[in-house]
């Protein structure tokens, strides 16, 4: 059982649910990053059959293992897919030095409808400066409806993060999520090392949900400067991304609405009133005078 | 001898308007000087797309306006305000 201090808390998955990613520097501490460096250029780093449980991957004395083992990881992982999840599969990303273009922008695997989601750890053992690329990733696209490399015209969008960061630093992503390899201007190899997990459990309240009630208000006044203020579940899944359209940004939000629903089984949580106004559809009559 | 050839530049606006604001940017040069590639910048190339005419550019394709299928109403996908832009330059040699 993974302890509670551990878990993500309720801000934590919001965050998750509009954005599609969380991110945590400097996670994995250099010694296990410099064993999995040494892993990956030994080649002995084994996948295992899909569907397997992840405990039974990455046996000792896997420095990917222990990676993955670490409490903090076990918590985030616990949080979003809950207990040992099944292992999907993992790629072992190698940007070629001075290359000639980046990877096309991109969702993994193939349109994904679920609200079920899996999740993919991206960790990176090594230093990656600006120059060296990072992984490119795209706040709040887990929900677009796309196929794999559809968007791959998609050069550029505005609020795209590229993934520069210091040795051991993961980026935790939702399946569905945009995402490409920057290319890689140095002179050396840039490891990114991810592996997919799919829960085994419905996805139901699996952080910690101390502070949910108090997060997670009833309707309020819309449209306020001073309901805005507050930071709270529908302060947080009511935030467009900049790359969002007008029109487009309204609906992420009903998408957002719903993937909080399915997590909390609350289904008459709502951010300002979006879902709800839709819902509302009256059969009471009146009777007649 | 001189040849002309396309430049050609894709911004993705907030509306279907042209003067709205950019969103996101990608650019194919024929030329052969500029090598653009995914995650190569920050920065759009113009504010919206009525800059991009007043620098030169000219649009060969409008995004179509066409009602969400039934049943899709509130599915999101690709980015719909696609304006296509080219501007034609000579190289030499």
């Amino acid at each position: 059982m993974v302890e509670k201090k551990y878990l993500l808390s309720t801000k934590q998955m919001a965050e998750f649910v509009a954005k599609g990613f969380l991110r945590f520097d400097e996670l994995v501490p250099d010694e296990i990053n410099q064993a999995v460096m040494a892993e990956f250029d030994a080649g002995t780093t084994k996948a295992a059959a899909a569907s397997t449980p992840l405990s039974e991957c990455y046996p000792e004395p896997s420095a990917v293992g222990r990676m993955l083992r670490l409490p903090e990881l076990q918590g985030i992982i616990y949080s979003l897919v809950g207990p040992d999840p099944a292992f999907d599969h993992h790629a072992i990303h190698v940007r070629q030095p001075n290359e000639g273009k980046a990877q096309g922008m991109h969702g993994d695997s193939i349109i994904d409808t679920r609200l079920h989601f899996d999740i993919q750890i991206m960790y990176f053992p090594h230093d990656v400066p600006l120059e060296m690329g990072g992984t490119l990733v795209v706040p709040g696209s887990q929900y677009r409806r796309i196929n794999e490399m559809d968007i791959a015209r998609y050069q550029n969008l505005k609020g795209q993060i590229p993934m520069v960061c210091k040795a051991g630093s993961i980026l935790v992503l939702h399946h569905g999520i945009w995402h490409c390899g920057r290319q890689n201007r140095t002179n050396q190899k840039r490891y990114m090392f991810k592996v997919r997990l799919n829960a085994r459990v419905r996805q139901h309240r699996l952080w910690n949900t101390d502070d949910l009630e108090q997060l997670n208000s009833g309707h309020k006044p819309i449209f306020t400067r001073e309901t805005n203020a507050v930071e709270d579940v529908q302060t947080i899944l009511s935030r467009q991304e900049p790359w969002f359209e007008g029109a487009a940004g309204r609906l992420e939000i009903i998408n957002r609405i719903k993937q909080w629903r399915f997590l909390t089984g609350d289904e008459n949580f709502d951010v300002h009133y979006w879902l709800t106004r839709l819902e509302n559809m009256p059969e009471t009559r009146l009777e007649a005078a | 001898m001189s040849k002309l050839r396309q430049k050609v530049m894709i911004l993705y606006l907030s509306d279907s308007a042209l003067d709205s604001t950019v969103k996101g940017w990608t650019m194919y040069d024929g030329t052969g000087k500029e090598h653009h590639t995914t995650g190569d910048s920050d920065t759009p190339p113009y504010e919206n797309g009525l800059d991009a005419l007043l620098d030169g550019w000219r649009v060969i394709q409008f995004p179509q306006l066409i009602p969400p299928y039934p049943g899709l109403e509130y599915t999101t996908s690709f980015q719909m305000y696609e304006f296509i832009f080219e501007k034609l330059e000579e190289i030499h040699g």
